[in-house]
C-alpha cells in the first residue's frame, strides 16, 4: 500500500481494497520500524490516527466520500493542534500543547484526512538542513549520512520513505521546494495568500506560505484543494476563488512558453545539476512546449535582500516567547530581564539567535535605511522581473537547488554558505509567486529537482505542467533503496 | 559594515537575549559573515524604487462587525511556566 499514490489509495479506500484502519495501520507500522534511522516525526499521534481511520471508515460506509477521506498526513510541526505537543523544532516549544487547531489541519481534517503525526524540522523554520531541530537532524533516506534539506526535512524525508503518502510543508525562502528536490518528492508553496496561515508558528509573516508535498503533481492537487481558500481568521489570506486544480492537471501542454532564466543557469553552476535541468526542458519542449531565454537581473539580489527582510520579521515574531505565557522558563530568574534574557537564550538554538540578532540590528536606529529600506527596494525590484517575464512566458523553470543533498555537518559552521542553498528558491517567496519543485533525476544516486514557477494564484498551471512532465517520467516513483 | 561586539551587546539586549564573554567573539565573526553577504544590497541601483513590504498589493477583506470573546483562560493557563488563580506569575517587578 505504501508504494501508491494518496489519489491510487483514495480509489482503493472507495473500491474498499482495503480500510482507512489497515492503511493507517500500515503506515505507522512503518513509520515504528524506519523512523529510528531517519528521525522524520517528532511526534506519532497512533492512538488519534486510529480513532480518525474508525470514523472515516465508518463515513465510507455511509457513502460520505470527501477529498481526503480516509487518507493518512503528516503534519509539519509548525501546525498548531489542539492537544498535540506543537514545538516549532525547538526547545522554547518542547513542552507546548497548542490550545487550537491550525486551519490547514482543520480544514483537511474536515475534507476527512488522518494525522498520523508532526514531522521534524529545522528549528523555527530557520534552515536549510533539518540540522537546527532541537529533535536532532533528520536523515535522508536515499543516503543516512546526507540531510534532507530543510526546513520541511521531516516531511520530505517521510514520504520518499512512505512513511506517509501525503505532508504538509512551509516555505519562507524555500523550504518547501528544497527538501522535495533532494528526497525526490514534489512539493509546492502557492501564492502568497492562498492557504490561511492561521495557527501556523510564525517566521517572516510576509513571506511564509503552506503546501503540500507529495509523491506526484496529482496528488499536491488533491491535497492544495483540500489546504487552499480564504480565512478570515488571516488578513493576508486572499479571497480569491480556489482553481480546480484536479480537473485541469491533464491539459495537453502544447504551445506552453517556458521561460528559462540565465540567473537559474550561471557558469559556476554545477555542470551535473544544470544538465539534469535541460533535460527536464528537453522532455517539456518533446510534448510542445516553447522554451525562451529571459533575464531577470534583480533575482542574484534575493539572498542578500532575504537574509534582511526575513530575520526582520523573525526578530519581531519571535518577541513573543518572553518565557511568561508559554514555552521554555529558565530557572530560578532573579528579575524579569533576566528571565526574560535567560528564557530566550536557553529556549533559543545557535541559528535561530542569530537571525534575531542580524533582524534587531538591521531594524536599530540608524541602519534601517542601509539594510531594511533598501532590501525591501530590492524586493520590488525582483517582484518587477517576474512581472515582466510572465508578459511573454507562462511559466518559468530551472533547477530548485544548486546541489543534491549535501553530507551531515558539511554546512553546519558556515551559515552563509548554508543560506546559498536556497539561492534559486528564495526570489519567488519575496515576489509572492506559486512553485513547485518535481523530480527530475539522480545524480550519482540522489534525487535532483526541477523547480516550475507560475503567476500569481497560476497553481493549476504549474501543477498540470509538472503533471505532464510525471506522464513521460518515473523519477517520482522511483524509492530509496531500503524503502520500498 | 562590520559591527564589533560592543554592537553585538546592544543588539542582544535590545532582542532580550544574553550573549555570554565566552562566545561573543565567535558571534560576532559569523554575524559579520552574514552582513558582508548582505552588503551586496548597496550595488543595486535603488534610485526612487519604493520599497515593497507585502507581495500581493490586494485589499484586506472586511469582517463581520460582530463582538467574539471566546472564554480560552482555561485552555491556555496550562501551557503558562507558572500561573495561580487565573494569572501568569512572574518575579516581582515593584518594590
Amino acid at each position: 500500500m505504501h508504494t501508491k499514490t494518496l489519489t491510487e489509495l483514495k480509489a482503493g479506500l472507495q473500491a474498499k481494497d482495503f480500510s482507512a484502519r489497515e492503511l493507517t495501520e500500515h503506515f505507522l507500522a512503518r513509520i515504528e520500524h524506519h523512523d529510528g534511522t531517519l528521525n522524520s516525526f517528532v511526534t506519532v499521534t497512533a492512538d488519534q490516527a486510529l480513532a480518525q481511520a474508525d470514523a472515516a471508515d465508518q463515513a465510507i460506509a455511509a457513502g460520505d466520500h470527501r477529498l481526503l477521506t480516509g487518507l493518512p498526513i503528516a503534519h509539519k510541526d509548525i501546525f498548531c493542534t489542539e492537544g498535540v505537543r506543537t514545538s516549532c523544532g525547538s526547545r522554547m516549544l518542547d513542552n507546548f500543547i497548542a490550545p487550537y487547531t491550525a486551519t490547514v489541519v482543520e480544514k483537511m481534517a474536515d475534507q476527512g484526512a488522518i494525522m498520523l503525526g508532526k514531522t521534524n524540522m529545522d528549528e523555527f523554520a530557520m534552515g536549510s538542513s533539518n540540522e537546527t531541530s532541537f529533535y536532532g537532524p533528520v536523515r535522508n533516506p536515499w543516503d543516512t549520512e546526507r540531510v534532507p534539506g530543510g526546513s520541511s526535512g521531516g516531511a520530505a524525508a517521510s514520504l520518499a520513505a512512505r512513511l506517509t503518502p501525503g505532508a504538509t510543508g512551509t516555505d519562507t525562502g524555500g523550504s518547501i521546494r528544497q527538501p522535495a528536490a533532494l528526497n525526490g518528492v514534489t512539493g509546492l508553496k502557492p501564492t502568497y495568500g492562498r492557504v490561511s496561515r492561521w495557527g501556523m508558528i510564525a517566521f517572516a509573516s510576509s513571506l511564509d506560505q503552506a503546501g503540500p508535498l507529495g509523491l506526484s503533481a496529482a496528488d499536491c492537487a488533491l491535497m492544495l484543494t483540500a489546504m487552499a481558500g480564504h480565512d478570515s481568521k488571516d488578513s493576508t489570506c486572499v479571497d480569491e476563488p480556489v482553481g480546480d486544480y484536479l480537473g485541469g492537471i491533464n491539459q495537453d501542454i502544447a504551445g506552453l512558453r517556458i521561460g528559462v532564466p540565465e540567473e537559474f543557469f550561471p557558469e559556476n553552476l554545477d555542470g551535473a545539476i544544470a544538465d539534469n535541468a535541460r533535460d527536464a526542458l528537453r522532455e517539456l519542449e518533446k510534448q510542445g512546449a516553447k522554451l525562451i531565454k529571459l533575464s531577470l537581473p534583480s533575482v542574484t539580489l534575493s539572498v542578500p535582500a532575504y537574509y534582511v527582510i526575513a530575520p526582520a520579521e523573525a526578530s519581531s515574531n519571535l518577541a513573543r516567547f518572553d518565557g511568561v505565557r508559554f514555552g521554555y522558563r529558565c530557572d530560578d530568574p532573579v528579575d524579569l530581564e533576566d528571565l526574560y534574557k535567560r528564557s530566550r537564550s536557553e529556549g533559543f538554538g545557535a541559528e535561530v539567535k542569530r537571525r534575531i540578532l542580524v533582524g534587531t540590528y538591521a531594524l536599530s536606529a540608524g541602519y534601517y535605511d542601509a539594510y531594511y529600506k533598501r532590501a525591501q527596494q530590492v524586493r520590488r525590484l525582483i517582484r518587477d522581473d517576474f512581472a515582466r517575464a510572465f508578459k511573454d512566458v507562462d511559466v518559468i523553470i530551472g533547477p530548485t537547488s544548486p546541489e543534491t543533498a549535501f553530507k551531515l555537518g558539511a554546512k553546519a559552521d558556515d551559515p552563509v554558505n548554508m543560506y546559498m542553498a536556497d539561492v534559486f528558491t528564495i526570489a519567488v517567496n519575496l515576489a509572492g509567486l506559486p512553485a513547485l519543485s518535481m523530480p527530475s533525476g539522480l545524480i550519482n544516486g540522489l534525487p535532483a529537482g526541477v523547480q516550475v514557477i507560475g503567476n500569481y494564484f497560476q497553481e493549476g498551471r504549474i501543477l498540470n505542467v509538472a503533471h505532464r512532465y510525471q506522464m513521460a517520467t518515473d523519477w517520482h516513483q522511483t524509492i530509496p533503496g531500503g524503502f520500498a | 559594515m562590520a559591527i564589533d561586539t560592543r554592537v553585538v551587546a546592544r543588539a542582544a539586549h535590545l532582542a532580550r537575549l544574553q550573549v555570554d564573554d565566552n562566545e561573543s567573539a565567535e558571534l560576532c565573526g559569523r554575524l559579520n559573515d552574514i552582513l558582508a553577504m548582505v552588503d551586496q544590497l548597496q550595488q543595486a541601483d535603488v534610485d526612487g524604487v519604493a520599497p515593497l513590504a507585502h507581495p500581493l498589493e490586494v485589499h484586506q477583506p472586511l469582517r463581520e462587525d460582530r463582538v467574539r470573546e471566546p472564554d480560552v483562560r482555561d485552555k491556555v493557563l496550562p501551557n503558562a511556566p507558572a500561573s495561580e488563580d487565573g494569572c501568569f506569575l512572574v518575579p516581582r517587578v515593584i518594590d
